[in-house]
């Protein structure tokens, strides 16, 4: 009891301000997306000014005249969204077992710098880069273009989960596998997979939500015609901000919090296991 | 050696990772249908032959035999031998039937001979009421005896034990001891079981090959690992003993008479491997009078008695005593830098024991001073 009381004096919770210095954090944080949420709602047309609840503006994004433009970027981004997903987590499994499991090898730091760097590189460098690349090998740009480019900028962020979860699994698993008389692909496919499993659900959604999310790299190589949800939305606001993209975006923001909960969690139902197994 | 009987053979093998030797080069053989117990401390390499023989570790050098196949291009899958591994690697998203079924699945076996095979095991580990809990609700024996029953599933040729009761509590441990025993007796299979815990060596083994900085000290039965240990180090790690310094005065026939540190002198038998590799060599062929050495003497093959005026055996003051419930351990100093450690067993006659800083004689039983060169 008396370390805990002792170790209280240090609590973050009593330095001076704190109160006020997290409730302008938040504030700054998510007051614009409040804004957005709660105008979604609003019955006039004007983006400033209330005019009591209404859900008309949800109503026109699915029957209105942007409806067909919206259905049709929606269903690019969601399927764009799961193969890029799918693919970069697939890549991802693979580089992390060569990185985790493959012991000591030469230009092992640079392979995960390679790996990783992506993640720092500015957006728009690596938007520029893949516009040049593709139109030098002569790419058509669209909707396959797009889906190459978002495997590729997704895999070091389904990296990242899948090498964390899986530099926690002893490898005395996959050894007992193959002691077993399974050979590599068996030890994977009845072993390794499903006790990493959590892990690569991780890395699937957040590469999901990343593809869903991503502007900057998709509006430069998407070529014309070929929409996504955020280049849809960007194309409709330079006209001036209607309120039923404010719907769209108040979507687009359920979404998105829903998948990052869903993982959040899997990741905690499964650690929850694992304390189970420490027990003895 | 007869090749039928060999079920390992271990031919000259070598291991290095990088610049450090885990196995500096050993050559033996281990029979079938043998408990074999690879012994030593931690950093001697026992763990490193063992994963060598399951195929985890290439061998630097030399060649493992399996009853006269080579090992060496096997992967661990194609190695007809099965491991139970320290921290039990059970698979976690498997119940146990699963687990125990597993290598049996990987084998192809049809499901109905699958399930017959994993009731059996269950019975054979009495696990039967477990059979559908994952390893997370199981207790740390159960985990172990679903390891075991895993591993011998498949009739392995040969079973791999890495210490696998070191996770158990004291008194699991020693029931385990005597299951895995009875367990080798029926099903025949031959058992290489890893260990630091020279008291499970010691009771369950038929032989034991004691392991140090990557080199075989000494193999043998129990008995001999013990009674007769082939040089200083077997003698400390195995059991409790006393070395004094001593020099050889005398060569006899089987026998050295040494002069101790201490001034007194003693017959002492010389330490020989009896094993298979030194046999014809007589006993005390190669110690020559003046060979610098160490003195063996067990605390439980002194006894303590009264000085007699005639003997001219061991004498010195009695020092502490130590009851350790069917022992009691005295502290016998030979001189003001020698203290030797004896060893009685608590039993109604003896009760007249000399008081404490009392001079008295230790006799020392027949054979049991053993002269250790170097």
């Amino acid at each position: 009891m008396d370390r805990y009381a002792y170790s209280k004096r240090f609590d973050v919770k009593r330095y001076p301000g704190f109160l006020l210095i997290t409730m302008v954090c938040l504030l700054i944080l998510y007051a614009p997306l409040l804004v957005v949420m709660v105008y979604s709602f609003n019955d006039s047309l004007s983006i400033t000014k209330w005019g009591g609840f209404s859900l008309r503006w949800y109503v026109d994004v699915f029957t209105g005249l942007e409806a067909e433009k919206y259905k049709r970027a929606a269903w690019n981004s969601l399927s764009i969204a799961l193969m890029a997903a799918t693919v970069s987590t697939a890549m991802a499994t693979a580089a992390a077992i060569g990185m985790v499991r493959g012991g000591q090898f030469k230009g092992k730091s640079l392979s995960f710098g390679l790996i990783s760097i992506p993640i720092m590189v500015p957006e728009i460098v690596t938007a520029v880069a893949m516009l040049i690349f593709f139109s030098t090998i002569g790419l058509t740009l669209g909707y396959g273009s797009i889906l190459i480019a978002h495997i590729v900028f997704c895999i070091p962020f389904a990296y990242l989960p899948i090498a964390a979860r899986l530099q926690g699994i002893e490898s005395s698993y996959e050894e007992a596998a193959q002691d077993l008389y399974a050979n590599r692909w068996k030890t994977f496919r009845f072993v390794l997979m499903p006790i990493l499993f959590p892990g690569m659900l991780s890395g699937f959604l957040l590469a999901f939500i990343i593809s869903l999310d991503d502007f900057i790299i998709t509006n430069f190589i998407k070529g014309a015609g070929v929409e996504t949800l955020p280049t849809a939305i960007f194309g409709a606001v330079k006209q001036g901000i209607k309120p039923n993209i404010m719907a769209l975006s108040t979507l687009m923001l359920l979404f998105s919090v829903l998948m990052v909960s869903l993982s959040y969690i899997i990741g905690r139902t499964d650690r929850s296991v694992d304390s189970k197994s420490n027990k003895d | 050696m007869d090749e039928i009987n060999t079920a390992i053979s271990i031919r000259d093998v070598k291991k290095r990772f990088g610049d450090f030797i885990a196995i500096s080069g050993m050559s033996f053989n281990i029979r079938d249908n043998e408990f074999f117990t690879l012994l030593g401390p931690s950093g001697c390499g026992k763990t490193t032959l063992l994963r060598m023989i399951a195929g985890f570790e290439n061998t630097s050098a030399g060649e493992i035999h399996l009853y006269g196949q080579p090992l060496e291009n096997l992967t661990p899958n194609e190695r007809p031998v099965n491991t139970v591994f320290q921290s039990y690697a059970l698979f976690p998203h498997m119940n146990v039937a699963k687990n125990i079924g597993f290598g049996l699945h990987m084998l192809g076996w049809s499901k109905a001979e699958i399930q017959e095979r994993v009731e059996q095991m269950i019975k054979t580990v009495e696990l039967h009421e477990f059979a559908h809990r994952k390893p997370a609700q199981l207790s740390g024996g159960q985990q172990q005896r679903v390891a075991l029953a895993r591993a011998m599933a498949p009739k392995p040729k040969v079973l791999l034990l890495d210490e696998p009761l070191s996770a158990l509590d004291l008194k699991l441990r020693q029931q385990m001891r005597a299951e895995l025993k009875a367990l080798q007796k029926t099903t025949g299979i031959t058992f290489i079981f890893v260990t630091h815990d020279q008291e499970e060596a010691l009771t369950m083994s038929d032989r034991i090959a004691v392991m140090s900085a990557g080199e075989v000290q000494q193999i043998g039965t129990p008995t001999e690992v013990y009674e007769q240990p082939a040089n200083r180090f077997v003698a400390e790690f195995i059991g409790k003993t006393n070395l004094i310094e001593a020099t050889v005065t005398e060569v006899q026939n089987d026998s050295v008479v040494c002069k101790l540190v201490t001034g007194q002198t003693i017959n002492a038998v010389t330490a020989q491997n009896h094993s298979e590799d030194s046999s014809g060599v007589s006993p005390s062929a190669n110690i020559i009078a003046g060979a610098q050495g160490h003195i063996s003497l067990r605390p439980e093959q002194l006894s303590i008695t009264e000085v007699s005026s005639s003997s001219s055996g061991l004498q010195g003051t009695l020092g502490e005593a130590m009851y350790l419930g069917t022992d009691t351990q005295f502290d016998v100093n030979l001189s003001d830098n020698v203290c030797l450690t004896v060893r009685r067993q608590n039993s109604v006659e003896n009760s007249n024991l000399p008081e404490f800083g009392e001079v008295v004689e230790l006799s020392v039983a027949q054979g049991a001073a053993r002269f250790l060169a170097g």
